[in-house]
């Protein structure tokens, strides 16, 4: 194996490191849910994505093995972790899990009561 | 070199799955303890990752792909039992 090719690989895999070591941070220091979760899936995703890319080269430069299987599970991670992160913050907010007390405004607030009161004059019409 | 970059990934890593296990333990909400598991999962790929290099082997790199999807359906049922109470819904509401 090329120095280069090392330095390349061992720098992809520091970086991830540190990136998954601030986000952890984050998730500990921030105050509540969505701020939690903005931390968890925006910098976790990135510091395994640069985890896997590194593994990725590591495996080609040293041994000339592409792995498909490591391809799909990038590309799966990349794909999925947002999503999961917004699944999860709407059933959050959907339970009521409060914000932050230095948070200005909420307007998703407004848009839910009057979406419910939609909704039961729509009930009441079909009862 | 990447001998010791690789213990030094592996110890952030279980050094960031420590930090998320606080969160996991003392989050005030469900969801809070949810998010939590979900990172502590993506990090095992991680470190799944790691150890295969360390070993020397192509044999683990499935077990990536497979934490990554375990992780994601359990978030997701975890939180449509949050939202609706129940994960598989019987009875069709029209």
């Amino acid at each position: 194996m090329n120095e280069s090719a090392e330095v390349v690989a061992g720098a992809f895999i520091f970086i991830g490191t540190l990136i998954c070591l601030i986000s952890s941070v984050g998730l500990v220091r921030l105050p509540d849910v969505y701020t939690r979760s903005h931390a968890a899936s925006k910098s976790s995703t990135l510091g395994v994505l640069a985890i896997l890319i590194g593994t990725q080269l590591y495996f080609l430069i040293s041994e000339g093995y592409f792995s498909i299987r490591l391809i799909l599970g990038i590309i799966f991670v990349f794909l999925t972790a947002p999503v999961a992160a917004h699944v999860i913050c709407r059933a959050a907010y959907r339970a009521n899990v409060p914000l932050t007390e230095t948070s200005a405004e909420d307007e998703l607030k407004d848009y839910f009561e009057s979406n419910k009161q939609e909704l039961s004059k729509t009930e009441m019409k079909n009862e | 070199m990447l001998d010791i970059i690789f213990k030094i990934a592996l110890v952030g890593f279980s050094l960031s799955s420590l930090i998320l296990l606080i969160r996991v333990i003392k989050g005030p909400s469900v969801p809070d303890r949810v998010v939590a598991l979900d990172a502590m999962g993506i990090n095992l790929a991680a470190i799944t990752a790691l150890v295969s290099m360390i070993l020397n082997t192509s044999a683990y790199l499935d077990v990536i792909l497979l934490f990554g999807i375990l992780s994601f359906i359990g978030t997701i049922a975890f939180s449509k039992f949050l939202e609706k109470g129940e994960i598989i819904e019987n009875e069709r509401r029209n």
